[in-house]
């Protein structure tokens, strides 16, 4: 089960690189003080670090860190790029939707993920995520 | 049989992973342990076979055990193609 709310989606973003996407989609975690600053840095030096893989399917990115880099609350944000990023990743470049997550645990935060991946593997469901202009719907979605 | 599945950090996708791949065992009618751990802690962990995504995967190449590499962390049927067979071969006891 989701719980997400309107103030963790952002559509049509604007972003140069990797690292301002990711920066934006951590951005509404930190204003809905799920998470404290620094774990957005950790969410960059994490992409910096270890790399592309983070971009699980194609278009699709899941930045995150770790519980003690400043985790206040679990959840995960979602924002809709308005121009494709290159993240470099050999088979799924371009990225198209970011979605930051973070938990407090290592384990607590799995159904979470599980329906995350439920919703973005679902291509009818993925299709609209991508293609809607309704917040609203997208949502509904994923709630 | 035991599997290690394996990411950047040990926290989003080789859970992710681990669960896809303990669910499809499971339909097949095999019971899988498994743990999720980062890249750091996987070199030299003991177990029957790695699961990567393929940018972790290349950095496996050293293990004894094989490693399984997944381009596309979402698509259940890649998962299932990829990684039944080895299931199936380490079940018959070939190595």
């Amino acid at each position: 089960m989701l719980t997400i709310n309107k103030n963790l989606i952002q559509l049509d973003v604007e972003a140069e690189t990797a690292e301002e996407a990711i920066r934006a989609a951590g951005a509404l975690l930190a204003a809905e003080n799920k998470v404290e600053d620094r774990y957005i840095d950790a969410m960059v030096k994490g992409f910096e670090d270890v790399g592309p893989y983070i971009v699980l399917s194609p278009s699709i990115a899941i930045p995150h860190a770790r519980p003690e880099h400043g985790v206040l609350e679990q959840g995960f944000s979602l924002i809709r790029l308005k121009n494709p990023v290159v993240f470099g990743h050999p088979t799924n470049d371009p990225v198209q939707l970011v979605c930051a997550i973070c938990g407090t645990d290592s384990t607590s935060h799995i159904g979470m993920l599980q329906s995350i991946a439920a919703v973005l593997g679902d291509k009818t469901k993925l299709e609209i995520i991508l293609n809607s202009d309704s917040e609203e719907e997208i949502l509904s979605i994923l709630n | 049989m035991r599997i290690v599945t394996v990411c950047g950090m040990g926290f989003g996708t080789s859970l992710m992973l681990l669960m896809d791949v303990q669910a499809i065992a499971k339909k097949h009618g095999y019971e899988v342990d498994g743990e999720a751990v980062d890249l750091g802690s996987a070199k030299g962990k003991a177990c029957d076979f790695m699961v990567a995504s393929s940018e972790i995967a290349s950095e496996l190449s050293d293990e004894s055990v094989e490693v399984v590499s997944i381009n596309n962390l979402l698509d259940k049927e890649e998962i299932e193609q990829k990684v039944m067979p080895v299931i199936e071969k380490i079940a018959k006891g070939v190595k």
